[in-house]
């Protein structure tokens, strides 16, 4: 079921189970690991979990069983304030919706996890402009998230989820809400950015696009987690 | 701990601050402006009642000198001159000056006389003796001289050496100025001449009104206190400066204390509206702060977060409201004086001075007020999860969860326990606390209100869409039917409470006018003038007369530390007492020897007194006994009055003068005539000062004063009402531009525009109507609390209650009318957007 590595992975998943508050189980028993510089697809039907795992991943939703390890960390033994700050320092996001923040600038924006870990200015908005550099939008640092397409408001979040050179990646349908030839350039320049830096990503997605730019696809069913 | 909490998150911090207010400037404006009308109204109720109140002491002051202590008469009738050598005897007096002290007329002027034994004066209180101009320091102990003060002087224009007629006590005399009194303030109006020369030419002889004592310095006030009143002859009292200014803070102290209250009203709106919109603020940025929270920032960030931005709102609002609170009191005590129109400081011409204490307390008020709007909403914005908010869109609506009611109902009951506490010296702290409980719990209410009003509509099929989804979406979100209300509930119930007290405080002074005016005619003296016996028959004598009923009013000091009771003289019996005064309670009989007393209901309230009662009045020595017969209403005198016969009264004082008259005239009498033929029978000294008015004229000069007095308290609570009509506009209008994703899909399904903006006005609408029902139904059980709480705590008088009606259908159809237009205007601006793009998956 897992893709083993040669060198320690980033993140490994053991014997996790997830239940709904009505009682319905969503997964048991799913483990896997990621190793660093790989990209993982996770494909799944609507409801069955995809969303839910990557909030257990993340520390944002608690599991029933099983364990998380980012890194050297069990997320289990943490506490809101330290899995707050494991999130800060070691994760990095990119969602469906961009969420950019309107009222910020697209720097402000890609700075904001630096900023929250309280960086000095000038730092951060150079690492920030860099950043947007890399994914193309360098001389869009002043605009905001109104003056932007799609395709490029999803750079900007890419440009965030890597400022501060997370260990781990995790992308709920990062191209969910482009149209297929934006998505594919996207696509290219995250794994490209994820590769580059020897991180893990770990992507939730339906499009078959994103699963062919993935080391790796699990299928994730009732029954547990596949190959694909 | 965590770096979030120091300093390191500033700038992130700075960031999400300062994009928020530029992304939604109006908003912030409004919450700085709502802040800062409540903190300029309360500060400069302040401020004006501080200037006042210490004009009011200087002018005590100004006319007392510097006395340690003084004796004074209880009465107008003076007190023997032998409380001087008793009360210059006593240990630890070393000086007395004896004072007569009168009020007096120059030239159409009012001022005080003092009479003043020129040496004693300079050892007691040296303040107040004159010092003789160039050319007349010869005229310094001359019978007829007399000093001025700046104030006096400026008045009358008169100058060193002019003669001047001076009317006092019914007297007049004619005095050479001799010179000013530099030890008195420039706005006094005194006069000071010879005490003895003053017994002689005003009738005063034998009697004195003070006598002001300089204590050792290392006597010990209270013994000296304990030996004088042992010395002391009946109808003295002993008083301090002190007791005085006191005395003057009593005075208005409610009416200040029922102000202030007022302006805090403003404030708790403005409060209230800083909740609105965080509360709006944060619904729209819940995504915000769940990408911020999986981001890395802890639940007490985002709390932090909200917080700052109420704290940035009311420092920015308060600083505003204190600069405006300054100016407003500069402009109110120019145009309206010290007490807004209140008429208790009438001689008073304060201006405003600064204080800082105050300042920062007010400072405080306004970011507590700002702070505590904002706490509620960080809380829930750091309790959402974020996974869930990230996936959500807009706000989460289930019509199935039960409407909270268990915290109004703890807080009705609170606020009904509170109700029925007393007085804590003598103000309704508990009445005002009983009033803030009922109104929060009115407001935590409203979601309950808001269905259960509801409910009864969405059970019925309504064939308009339209209607059907406004309906069913009020009743389904009534949280946020409470956001929009609750600062308009507030100031709305707020202000029904105080029309309804002021409508019936002002129907029952109507009715009360009717009781008591029943003559065709009054006279008054003015200026101390006074008609004998012989001027009395002339006056019964005169054509057209019927019946004329004589009478004296003038204050008497039953405790220092309090005004003095009006004691009215007039023919009143206990057989015939129903038919003269509107009584309160039945006639007690007056055991053998005692001499019945009619109390005002103040009076009664103020010094505890009960019908059968006894009661001491400085009058007539200590042998005289007093009990009270029954209690009367009377809504002209605050501090009480104290009724009692003309003939016990001559019998004990051997005053027969009288100042005032009610005539009644025979029917087929003219009016013109009757007054013509009064005037003419007075003696021509007397003529310039008498006033002559008819009961309609005194009842329109009554309610126009009591309409003044209450003008001010109007536009406190216009302005909290503006407030929060302010709050509904700005928080219906951020709820339907939120919706702007709703209305798409609505469009994409088949309605038209202009029916989304009918459901849209309908929504307003039931809003309105929501909140006009709960504030009008809130006011009225706060009225309750006023009108048989706070009024009678607060003025010692109770009223029957009289509901405005047609002022509550107008605030309720205002209420209407304001919530519906602001939610079609403001759904023109959210439907105005292209269908298609309101329902993209963006924000």
């Amino acid at each position: 079921m897992t893709a083993p590595s040669d060198t320690s992975p980033l993140l490994r998943v053991s014997g996790l189970a997830k239940s709904v508050g009505s009682g319905r189980l969503l997964f048991a028993e799913l483990s896997f690991a990621l190793a660093p510089g790989e990209l993982v697809a996770i494909t799944g039907e609507s409801g069955v979990g995809k969303s839910t795992l990557l909030n257990v991943i993340a520390g944002l939703d608690r599991p029933d069983r099983g364990e998380v390890i980012v890194e050297t960390t069990e997320l289990g033994a943490l506490n809101e304030a330290a899995l707050t700050r494991l999130r800060r320092d070691r994760i990095g996001f990119v969602f469906q919706a961009f969420h950019i923040l309107p009222y910020l600038t697209l720097r402000q924006n890609v700075a904001l996890p630096l900023a929250l870990a309280g960086g000095e200015r000038r730092t951060i908005e150079a690492r920030a402009g860099a950043l947007l550099g890399e994914v193309g939008l360098g001389d869009r640092g002043d605009s905001y998230g109104a003056d932007l397409s799609g395709g490029e408001l999803q750079r900007v979040a890419i440009a965030r989820a890597l400022v501060h050179d997370p260990a781990l990646i995790l992308a709920d349908e990062p191209t969910g809400n482009l149209d297929p030839e934006t998505a594919e350039r996207v696509l290219a320049l995250f794994a490209r950015s994820v590769r580059g830096r020897d991180a893990a990503a770990l992507i939730v997605t339906h499009s078959s696009a994103v699963a062919a730019v993935a080391d790796r696809t699990l299928h994730l069913t009732c029954a547990g987690l596949r190959a694909a | 701990m965590d770096r979030l909490a120091g300093a390191g998150a500033t700038l992130a911090f700075r960031w999400l601050l300062w994009g928020e207010w530029r992304r939604h400037p109006g908003r912030v404006v409004l919450g700085v402006l709502a802040i800062a009308v409540g903190v300029a109204l309360g500060f400069a109720v302040h401020l004006i009642n501080g200037s006042a109140l210490a004009s009011f002491d200087r002018a005590v002051r100004g006319v007392n000198g510097s006395a340690d202590l003084q004796v004074r008469a209880a009465s107008r009738l003076g007190m023997p001159d032998a409380a001087y050598p008793r009360a210059a005897v006593v240990g630890g007096v070393v000086d007395a000056s004896p004072v007569v002290e009168l009020p007096a007329f120059v030239r159409g002027e009012r001022l005080t006389l003092l009479g003043l034994d020129v040496f004693r004066a300079g050892a007691v209180t040296p303040s107040l003796v004159g010092v003789p101009a160039e050319g007349q320091e010869a005229a310094v102990f001359a019978e007829d001289a007399v000093f001025l003060s700046r104030g006096t002087q400026a008045a009358l224009g008169a100058r060193a050496g002019e003669e001047i007629v001076l009317a006092a006590n019914g007297r007049t005399a004619r005095l050479r100025v001799a010179g000013a009194m530099p030890g008195v303030d420039d706005d006094r109006r005194l006069a000071a001449m010879d005490v003895a020369a003053a017994q002689l030419r005003f009738g005063r002889l034998g009697r004195l009104d003070r006598v002001d004592l300089k204590l050792a310095a290392n006597a010990d006030p209270g013994q000296v206190r304990a030996a004088l009143t042992a010395a002391l002859p009946s109808g003295a009292t002993l008083s301090s400066a002190d007791a005085a200014a006191e005395s003057g803070d009593a005075l208005s102290r409610a009416y200040r204390v029922n102000l202030s209250m007022l302006a805090m009203v403003a404030l708790l709106t403005g409060g209230f509206l800083v909740y609105s919109a965080q509360e709006l603020s944060v619904a729209r940025r819940l995504r915000s702060f769940a990408l911020l929270r999986t981001l890395g920032l802890p639940r007490r960030g985002i709390i932090a977060q909200v917080a700052v931005e109420g704290l940035a709102l009311g420092m920015i609002g308060a600083v505003l409201g204190l600069a405006g609170g300054y100016g407003l009191a500069l402009l109110a005590l120019r145009l309206l004086g010290g007490d807004l129109g209140g008429g208790y400081f009438q001689a008073a011409a304060p201006v405003p001075v600064f204080a800082p204490g105050a300042a920062l307390f007010f400072l405080a008020l306004g970011i507590t007020a700002a702070l505590g709007g904002s706490i509620l909403p960080a809380r829930a914005a750091a309790r959402a999860a974020p996974a869930v908010a990230l996936k959500n869109a807009g706000d989460v609506i289930d019509p199935r969860s039960p409407a909270p009611w268990r915290l109004a109902l703890l807080l009705f009951v609170g606020g009904a326990w509170a109700a029925f506490l007393p007085a804590i010296g003598g103000l309704p702290l508990f009445g005002y606390l009983s009033i803030a409980l009922l109104l929060a719990g009115g407001i935590a209410l409203m979601p309950w209100l808001a269905r259960a009003l509801l409910d009864p509509l969405s059970r019925r099929s309504i064939r308009v869409p339209a209607v059907d989804l406004a309906v069913r979406r009020l009743r389904g979100a009534p949280g946020q039917a409470a956001v929009a209300l609750c600062g308009i509930v507030a100031s709305t119930a707020l202000m029904i409470a105080m029309a309804t007290m002021v409508a019936s405080f002002r129907g029952a002074v109507d009715d009360w006018l009717g009781q008591v005016l029943v003559a065709d005619l009054y006279l008054r003296l003015e200026g101390g003038g006074s008609l004998d016996p012989a001027a009395q028959a002339q006056l019964a004598a005169a054509p057209g007369v019927a019946r004329i009923d004589f009478g004296r009013q003038s204050p008497v000091l039953l405790d220092p530390a309090r005004p003095p009771v009006t004691l009215i003289v007039r023919p009143i019996s206990p057989a015939a007492a129903q038919g003269t005064l509107p009584l309160l309670t039945p006639v007690a009989p007056a055991p053998l020897g005692a001499i019945a007393v009619w109390v005002s209901e103040p009076a009664a309230r103020l010094y505890d007194l009960e019908p059968g009662e006894p009661l001491a009045l400085p009058l007539g020595g200590r042998g005289a006994r007093f009990v009270v017969a029954a209690v009367w209403r009377d809504y002209a005198r605050q501090h009480g009055s104290i009724v009692i016969d003309g003939a016990d009264y001559d019998r004990l004082t051997g005053d027969l003068g009288r100042d005032e008259a009610a005539v009644l005239l025979r029917p087929d009498a003219s009016r013109v005539a009757a007054r013509e033929a009064l005037l003419a029978r007075l003696l021509p000294e007397l003529r310039t000062t008498a006033a002559m008015a008819e009961p309609q004229q005194l009842r329109r000069l009554a309610l126009t004063l009591f309409d003044r007095s209450f003008a001010v308290t109007y536009v406190l609570e216009a302005v909290a009402i503006l407030v929060g009509l302010a709050g509904v506009a700005a928080t219906v209008s951020a709820q339907t531009v939120a919706r702007a994703r709703e209305f798409g899909m609505l469009r994409h399904i088949g309605m038209g525009r202009r029916s989304v903006l009918l459901m849209l006005g309908n929504e307003g609408a039931l809003l309105g109507l929501v909140g006009g029902v709960a504030g009008v139904l809130l006011g009225l059980v706060l009225a309750r609390v006023l009108i048989s709480v706070v009024n009678p705590q607060s003025f010692n008088w109770t009223m029957a209650t009289l509901v405005p009606w047609g002022l509550l259908a107008g605030v309720v159809v205002a209420l209407v009318a304001a919530a519906a237009g602001t939610a079609v205007l403001a759904g023109r601006r959210a439907t105005a957007q292209d269908a298609l793009l309101s329902v993209r998956e963006d924000w």
